[in-house]
Parts: C-alpha cells; sequence; structure tokens
C-alpha cells in the first residue's frame, strides 16, 4: 500500500522512492517508530525528502555557471510533553535511520513496547500539476531565456551598463508519515528567475531589478508580462527611473502602497506576529487578542497556502496537514492564527496547515504561505489623489520585524513622491519604519486592484528559509515613518 | 556529540579528482564538509527542544577548456557520486568560455599552512544535559534579574564541530577542523502602553572554557531588555549618531560587504576607482586578518587553497585595498589578496574573515558625554542599502542622548546617511572592542546622520 501511494504521488527519483535503492516500505515505517517511541515518547513523524536544484548565473553577456544541487535525507521528531526532540541523516542505510529515530527519542525517558501503527495514505489536491517539470527540459531552452532577458534589457536603452540574469529551478520530493497513522506525499516544483541591472549616465549610477516565477515550469515565460524578455525591459526602466531619483523626505506622513510587492509590509507587519508559536509563548503583540480589534475595519487578512501555482502554496503542509484559506482578520478585528501542530493542540484549534520546514534539516514551525490583505472598494486613481504630500511604494527589496512588539522596517528600491495626488519625482532608496498593530490601525483606503506577487520572495524565521507568496491592493495609510535624508 | 572525522573522505576527494579527469575535466576543485552539531532550547525553565545534526557533502567544481560547472550533494554513495561529477562535467557544456576560468598558478598555492588552533577537543563531550543546564542558568538569571521580565522567548544553547577538505587537481590538498559554542538568551518585558519590550545577549567562542559565564549573559540579556521599557519616538532631524560595539558591526561589515573584488569587476560599489583616495575620516583603520589563532573568522588557507594574509582595507581613512579571490584578482587584473570563502556547492567569492575596526583611545563613555543631543543605537533593523549608490537607511533603537547622558529608550526610528558620507563623518572611536564574533568594532560616533522619527 505504502509504495503503490508513493507510486502514485510521482515521486520517482529519491533513492526512497519505490525503485530506488532504499525504497521505504511497512517495515521500514514500523521499525522506526519503534525506535523513536521506544522511550515512551507521545509522538513522532518521519520526513523524507529529496531535493534536486538547478542554478544558471549569467553576466557580461555570457553563461557564466551552471550549479546543480541535491541533498536528502531522513529527519526524526518526536514529541513529548512541551519537549521536541530532532535529529536527521543523510544516509538511508536502515542502521543510520534507526539511529536517527533513537536520538529523537531519547528526549523522552521510559519505556514502551511499540506495536505497529495502522499507516492510511492521505490522498492530496494538486495546486500545481506542472505539465513539464523545468528540471527535466533541456539546458539550452533555459541558456535561450538568460540571453533573451539580456538582449531586452540593453536595447532598452544605452544607458544599461551591467546586466546580471539567474535562473533557478528545483523539485523537491517528500515523504511523510506521522505516528498518528498518517502517510502523505508531495513533490514540489519551484521556477525563479531574476534580472538586475546597472544603468549608468555621466557619474550617476542606478540599479533595478525585476524577476518572478512559482511552482511552475517553463510555460511561467509565455505570458506577455512574465516573459524573460519583459523582466528584462522592467529591470531596465526601474534602474533608468531610479536615476533621477532625489533624496527622499524623512519623517511621518502618507504613504500609499503600490499592489502586489507591497504585500510584503503586511507579511512583516502582521503576518509573523500572527504566526501561533509566538502566541502560544505569549511573546508577539497580538497573544491573547483574538476577538479584538487589531487594524482599521478596512483590513480583511487571509493566509492561504491553496492558490494555484503560487510560490508559497503547497498540497499538504510538513506534518501532514492539507493547506487551506485561513481568515486572519476579518474586517479590523483578529479572528485566527496560523498553526502548526504543537499549536494547534495548545489553542485546542483545528490545524490550519501552516506547519512548514526549510528541509530535512529542520522542525517544522508555523509559517506562512500566500498571506493577502483583500481588495477594498477604492478606485486606485482615486487613493492617490486624495494624498497631498506623501510617498508612494511600489517596489520593496525586503523587511524585518520584531515580532514581540511589532516594530518593522522594509526597503524600498522604487518608489515616488506624491504631491497634489499627483506620482511626481523617484525618490532615493528609502526605509519605512512603524509598528503592525498601529500600521493597520492607519489604513485609511483600500484599493480594489488586488494582486499577488510574482513568485520572488522568501522568508526567514529561526534561520529557515522558506518561500512565500504575498499580495495586496493599492493601500493608503494616513501616517508612516518616511526615512530618508532629505530635510523638509 | 560523536566525533566528525572520517580519513576515507579525504581518499574519496582525490577519487573524485582522479574521476573528473579522466571524465574529460580539464581542472577540478572537491570541497568536502562534515559537521555534527547539538543545539537545545529551554524556555520558563523547562526543556522546549533538543536538536542533533550530523551533515555531509560534497562540493565541486570542474572546469572544461574555461568553461564551469558547480555541483554539491549530500549523496555521497560512490555510482552516485560518479555520474553526479559525469552529469558537472556534461553540464559545463552549457556554459560559455571564460579566460579567467583557471585554477591558481601552482606558485600561489599554499604549501603549509598553520594550525590556528581552532578546534576544542572538549566540544566533541557537550551532552545534551549539559547544554539545557547552562541554558537554562543563563535563562533563569534573566527572569530573576528584574521583576519586569515577565516572559521569555527562551534561551538556546548551540554547539558544532566541524571539518573541512579542499582538493584541487593542481595537487593542494588541505584540511583543518573547527569548533563553536554560542549561548543566546532572550527575555521579554510588557511595557506600560501594552507593547512587549525585548532584547537579547549572546556569548560563543570556538573553545568552551572562554564562553561568558551563563549568569552574566543572561543578566545583560534582562539589563537590555529592562531598559528598553518606556522607548518612543523621537522627533525628525539630524544628529550625531553613536554605534554600540553591537550595532557598529554591521556598518563595518557593510562597507567590507563593497570593498572587494566582486563587487569590483560586477560594477556594484561606490568604491570603485576610490583605492588610494579617502574613503573615512582618519580615525578609521579597518583590517582583515585571518591567522589570529582561535578566533572566529580564522582561516588557515582561503577557498582557492592559497595562503591566508593580513589586508589593511582603510588605513587611516584611505581605501588601501579591496579583498580578492584569485577570480576577481584575474578579473581585475591584480594578485588575490588570499580572501576567498567558497561554500560546498559555490563559487568561491572574496569574503572578510577576522574583520576589526582598530580601537583608538577615547573610552565609550567620553564619547557619549561629550554628545550633547543624539542617538545612542543598540540595535538595527532591516536591509536598507544600497551598494552602487552608497545610500543607507535602516532601523534602529536605543537610547536619546541629552547633555552627554543616556536618557529615554528610543524605538520606531531610521537613520540615514549616505555610507560615504557616514564614514567620513565618524569623529569619534572608542578604545573597547568586542571580540566576541568575527567583525569586531569600537563604539564609535558619526557627527551627523538624519533621523526620521514624529
Amino acid at each position: 500500500m505504502i509504495t503503490d501511494y508513493i507510486k502514485q504521488a510521482r515521486i520517482s527519483n529519491a533513492p526512497f522512492a519505490v525503485d530506488g535503492e532504499f525504497c521505504i516500505d511497512e517495515h521500514i515505517v514500523q521499525t522506526l517508530f519503534r525506535a523513536a517511541l521506544e522511550n515512551n515518547g507521545d509522538y513522532a513523524d518521519l520526513y523524507f525528502e529529496y531535493n534536486m536544484s538547478n542554478s544558471y548565473s549569467f553576466r557580461e553577456e555570457h553563461v557564466k555557471t551552471i550549479g546543480q544541487g541535491i541533498s536528502m535525507g531522513l529527519g526524526v521528531r518526536v514529541l513529548n510533553g512541551d519537549t521536541t526532540g530532532y535529529a536527521y541523516t543523510e544516509e538511508f542505510s536502515l542502521e543510520a535511520m534507526k539511529q536517527t529515530a533513537k536520538t529523537a527519542g531519547q528526549i523522552a525517558s521510559g519505556n514502551k513496547d511499540v506495536s505497529p501503527l495502522v499507516i492510511k495514505p492521505r490522498s492530496l489536491p494538486d495546486y500545481y500539476n506542472v505539465p513539464q517539470i523545468s528540471n527535466d527540459q533541456p539546458i539550452n531552452e533555459k541558456v535561450a531565456l538568460l540571453h533573451e532577458a539580456d538582449k531586452a534589457a540593453r536595447a532598452y536603452d544605452s544607458r544599461i551598463a551591467n546586466v546580471e540574469i539567474s535562473f533557478s529551478e528545483s523539485l523537491k520530493e517528500m515523504l511523510l508519515f506521522t505516528s498518528d497513522g498518517v502517510m502523505s506525499a508531495d513533490r514540489r516544483p519551484m521556477i525563479r528567475f531574476g534580472v538586475q541591472v546597472v544603468a549608468e549616465q555621466n557619474d550617476k549610477r542606478q540599479g533595478g531589478s525585476s524577476g518572478g516565477g512559482g511552482r511552475l515550469g517553463m510555460e511561467y515565460f509565455s505570458q506577455d508580462n512574465t516573459s524573460a524578455h519583459w523582466h528584462g525591459r522592467e529591470a531596465a526602466r526601474v534602474a533608468l527611473a531610479m536615476l533621477d531619483a532625489r533624496e527622499a523626505p524623512a519623517g511621518e506622513m502618507e504613504v500609499v502602497l503600490g499592489p502586489a510587492d507591497s504585500g510584503i509590509l503586511l507579511h512583516e507587519a502582521v503576518g509573523h506576529g500572527l504566526e501561533a508559536d509566538f502566541n502560544r509563548k505569549e511573546t508577539s503583540n497580538y497573544s491573547g487578542k483574538i476577538g479584538s480589534r487589531v487594524a482599521s475595519d478596512l483590513c480583511t487578512v487571509v493566509d492561504n497556502g491553496t492558490i494555484a501555482n503560487s510560490r508559497g502554496s503547497i498540497n499538504v503542509d510538513d506534518e501532514g496537514n492539507l493547506s487551506k484559506e485561513n481568515t486572519l482578520i476579518e474586517n479590523g478585528t483578529l479572528v485566527g492564527y496560523m498553526h502548526d501542530r504543537i499549536s494547534a493542540k495548545h489553542f485546542n484549534v483545528d490545524s490550519t496547515g501552516n506547519g512548514r520546514r526549510e528541509s530535512f534539516q529542520c522542525t517544522p514551525m508555523p509559517r506562512m504561505t500566500n498571506t493577502s490583505l483583500l481588495p477594498g472598494d477604492s478606485d486606485p486613481d482615486e487613493i492617490l489623489s486624495s494624498v497631498k504630500y506623501g510617498v508612494f511604494a511600489k517596489r520593496f527589496s525586503g523587511g524585518q520585524v520584531n515580532i514581540s512588539n511589532g516594530d518593522f522596517v522594509f526597503s524600498l528600491t522604487e518608489s515616488y513622491l506624491i504631491e497634489d495626488g499627483k506620482i511626481t519625482a523617484p525618490l532615493k532608496g528609502v526605509n519605512l519604519t512603524g509598528n503592525g498593530p498601529d500600521a493597520l490601525c492607519h489604513v485609511s483606503m483600500v484599493g480594489n486592484d488586488y494582486q499577488l506577487s510574482d513568485g520572488l520572495w522568501t522568508c526567514g524565521k529561526d534561520g529557515q528559509s522558506v518561500p512565500v507568496g504575498v499580495g495586496t491592493p493599492t493601500v493608503k495609510l494616513s501616517k508612516l515613518v518616511v526615512g530618508g535624508t532629505g530635510n523638509e | 556529540m560523536g566525533n566528525a572525522m572520517n580519513t576515507s573522505l579525504s581518499d574519496l576527494a582525490s577519487h573524485m579528482v582522479k574521476f573528473s579527469q579522466k571524465e574529460g575535466a580539464t581542472a577540478t576543485e572537491i570541497v568536502i564538509r562534515e559537521g555534527n552539531g547539538l543545539s537545545v532550547k529551554v524556555r520558563l525553565g523547562k526543556p522546549e527542544s533538543v536538536e542533533e545534526s550530523n551533515d555531509r557533502a560534497l562540493g565541486i567544481r570542474v572546469f572544461c577548456d574555461q568553461k564551469c560547472a558547480v555541483s554539491y550533494t549530500s549523496d555521497l554513495r560512490k555510482p552516485q557520486l560518479e555520474s553526479f561529477v559525469k552529469k558537472t562535467i556534461e553540464v559545463a557544456q552549457f556554459s560559455e568560455k571564460d579566460k579567467f576560468n583557471t585554477l591558481p598558478d601552482a606558485d600561489e598555492y599554499a604549501t603549509t599552512y598553520p594550525d590556528l588552533d581552532l578546534y576544542d577537543d572538549q566540544t566533541n563531550d557537550v551532552t545534551a544535559s549539559y547544554a539545557l543546564n547552562k541554558a537554562k542558568e543563563a535563562e533563569e538569571a534573566a527572569l530573576t534579574y528584574s521583576d519586569k521580565i515577565t516572559n521569555s522567548s527562551g534561551a538556546t544553547w548551540s554547539s558544532v564541530v566541524m571539518k573541512s577538505m579542499f582538493a584541487s587537481s593542481n595537487d593542494f590538498a588541505g584540511e583543518y577542523r573547527g569548533s563553536y559554542s554560542s549561548l543566546y538568551v532572550e527575555p521579554i518585558a510588557d511595557d506600560a502602553d501594552g507593547k512587549k519590550r525585548n532584547d537579547y545577549w549572546w556569548t560563543a567562542n570556538r573553545f568552551l572554557s572562554e564562553l561568558d559565564d551563563p549568569k552574566t549573559v543572561g543578566v545583560e540579556a534582562a539589563k537590555r531588555t529592562v531598559s528598553q521599557l518606556g522607548a518612543k519616538k523621537v522627533k525628525t532631524g539630524s544628529f550625531p549618531v553613536v554605534f554600540d560595539t553591537e550595532s557598529g558591526r554591521s556598518i563595518v561589515g557593510t562597507l567590507a560587504g563593497i570593498a572587494n573584488g566582486a563587487a569590483f569587476y560586477r560594477n556594484a560599489s561606490y568604491l570603485i576607482g576610490r583605492e588610494q583616495t579617502k574613503v573615512a575620516s582618519d580615525l578609521v583603520t579597518i583590517s582583515d586578518e585571518p591567522r589570529h589563532p582561535r578566533w572566529p573568522g580564522s582561516r588557515p588557507f582561503d577557498g582557492d587553497g592559497l595562503p591566508t594574509r593580513d589586508n589593511i582595507i582603510v588605513n587611516e581613512g584611505v581605501l588601501e585595498t579591496v579583498l580578492c579571490d584569485v577570480y576577481s584578482a584575474r578579473k581585475l587584473n591584480r594578485r588575490s589578496t588570499g580572501s576567498a570563502s567558497r561554500s560546498t556547492g559555490g563559487l568561491p567569492s572574496p569574503s572578510t574573515s577576522n574583520l576589526i575596526m582598530k580601537p583608538r583611545d577615547m573610552s565609550p563613555n567620553d564619547i557619549i558625554a561629550q554628545t550633547k543631543q543624539g542617538l545612542y543605537v543598540t540595535g538595527m533593523m532591516g536591509f536598507g542599502f544600497n551598494p552602487i549608490t552608497g545610500d543607507f537607511s535602516r532601523g534602529a533603537f536605543g537610547f536619546w542622548i541629552e547633555d552627554g547622558k543616556l536618557t529615554f529608550p528610543v524605538t520606531e526610528v531610521t537613520i540615514s546617511a549616505n555610507l560615504n558620507d557616514l564614514m567620513s563623518r565618524i569623529d569619534m572611536v572608542g578604545n573597547d572592542l568586542d571580540q566576541r564574533a568575527s567583525t569586531m568594532t569600537p563604539t564609535f560616533r558619526v557627527s551627523e546622520m538624519t533621523i526620521a522619527g514624529l
């Protein structure tokens, strides 16, 4: 039954697949659970992973390097009371795996004769049914994309001095068994394409970038606004726009966030604080606030792991729970957190499918998938025209939050001054800083132009990186601190 | 933790070098890394997690007639490895020729390399219960320091031992071992306005016996956390900014990040063309020193197999040199500074080892005392730096200085300046050097930055 399921799930490259040297069968699984739980731990899971990745780097009009990577291993987790034991191995010999299971189980003390578990395969939806996995496609096709983007960027304007392009693709095969008897198998493709350019004019130099991807194959590049050509031109456009950038203002003012990428602000400002591990420990600024008003009533925030082909989507989380659409904030009121197994048990709620991990080397924890602010009913032009003096934020390079108090910082790579309701001068790279709950309470207009960002974002937490998606319509904040150098 | 060392891996490395040559690679480098780690976390006195790791992975770079490919794998079964090496050679054909894609010249390699005493045998003996006890002790010291400490994100102890091996088809072979342990504590206090305040403190060293006492770490973490109570924004304006040794590290690291050959040949540094000219005030001397025994960033040979050496990057404000690996040096028509680092599956790239901003003679207290009004920064957030223009803007927290004294805590502000201006405006440098991390700075003051707040 186990082997049939693995086959059905299209797990075929891993050494633990059916034709692999270390094909996982009933006997191995039972042996490992017995070893993991022999000290009387409460719960155990076995996470097998095989990840194949390729990367292409392009510079100075040439493909410079092609890289390949294979990582594989088994991570065993044992829970006992509030304590987690974890160990992993990169060897799939039964002896090595058994030793790993025993190591993870050492946090418990006692003796138990573990009787064989009944293991049921969980049937999974398919949110990323990619026609052809990118890894399997000819290398020539990818090389051609790199050249295409490079030519497009250079042809855009003679001031484009440097173009660097990267393309990466990966396919992750995972297999998970939990001691409550559930088995899940998932195959997760991912591609990411990025163009970075430098524009030069006299002694001024500025950079610009564009990119995207997701749980997709090469078909990603066939759309007009995601083709390699388009990304090349878009990166060039940003760099050229920024050549004329002037010093940004400093201080508190009105800020309009553009659609799609500005969702990163939401991700940092509220998303992390709503991950239930922080709330279970009461270390988040949102602890104990379910049912309270935490944002302006224009704000409804959801985390949705089921968006087709999005970078943050997962068919099943890394603890065997199906991903879902979870409402976190509804019309300004906090209604739920994102859970992993441990926090769901603590709060006595159903799993939300947010238990994720970077790899077999890591323990799962509550993580975001695709986090969005849902659309409102304002026209984006109407939002801009309501601002007398402020900043329009279009592109971000990243952000960071202090979970405990909600203070955040974001870096802008493309932003403009708004004067008398109109976008005017481009501004030099600035930061936005503020406090998550405060900022969401200052949301005064929400646009009807919701967009999911193109797949670029990676979220870091406790040293683990996972791919995520963000999305938002145009949003107006009545005040936020803009960290420029220009004095008013 | 068990012993990470396994001599058969060096045999494997040399076998794979030979195998790749037979399969048509003109030059090959193999990196093998092996490590064992233990990480435990305690929260509110109870063990929260015990994690053990055993890693090993092999990385390869092949050149085929000046074409290049890099790969890594943790599948070290010999038949799989051989097919992996073959595939790497195949894939290299799809890259394009680059005349700088050659190994270092034979006379560039390190012929001998020093034992820098980077490995503490005792680290192998660290058990989960030892680590849990240390973490408990540190957290308890934080929790009992003040009744204002109301919660804890926990205390984490980590220990790791590793071995790194490097072999090239030019007959270089080298290896070294290292160890590292750290203890990190993060307490939380509730503020009057319902906000939570947190800060952290830590100790780390290659040698167990050199770590700070857990109690000291816990108390310092608690002090820093309690001192953040009542933090608020300040008004927008231009003021002097004093960086403590914890926050100053990232300023110096940011400068070093663009003072290297890779940033130069990629046209991604505002320092291009600035060598032998002033890039900072006279008070600023920054050097990279890889050969200090026991220091956290030390390395006996670099990621190209070259001998490591001290390099002065900024000498009394003048940009003396930028750090180069072999590839970037050739691109720039100069010699490597022996500063290559390399990850298991990546290309070599120039990086700092122990990066030091030299302390001078002022005490940190004098620096504060001589500041009439300004911000004393103890931490920064976010990543606002444009290497091409030097524009720098980050979130900051710390304390407001009024009449030469630290007054109330400050949060939710950004500090901004062009990095070139920031470095040139350093007008006071302390005599304190924080040696815990591989980037080491004293306290220093920047005479003027824009603080954005209310």
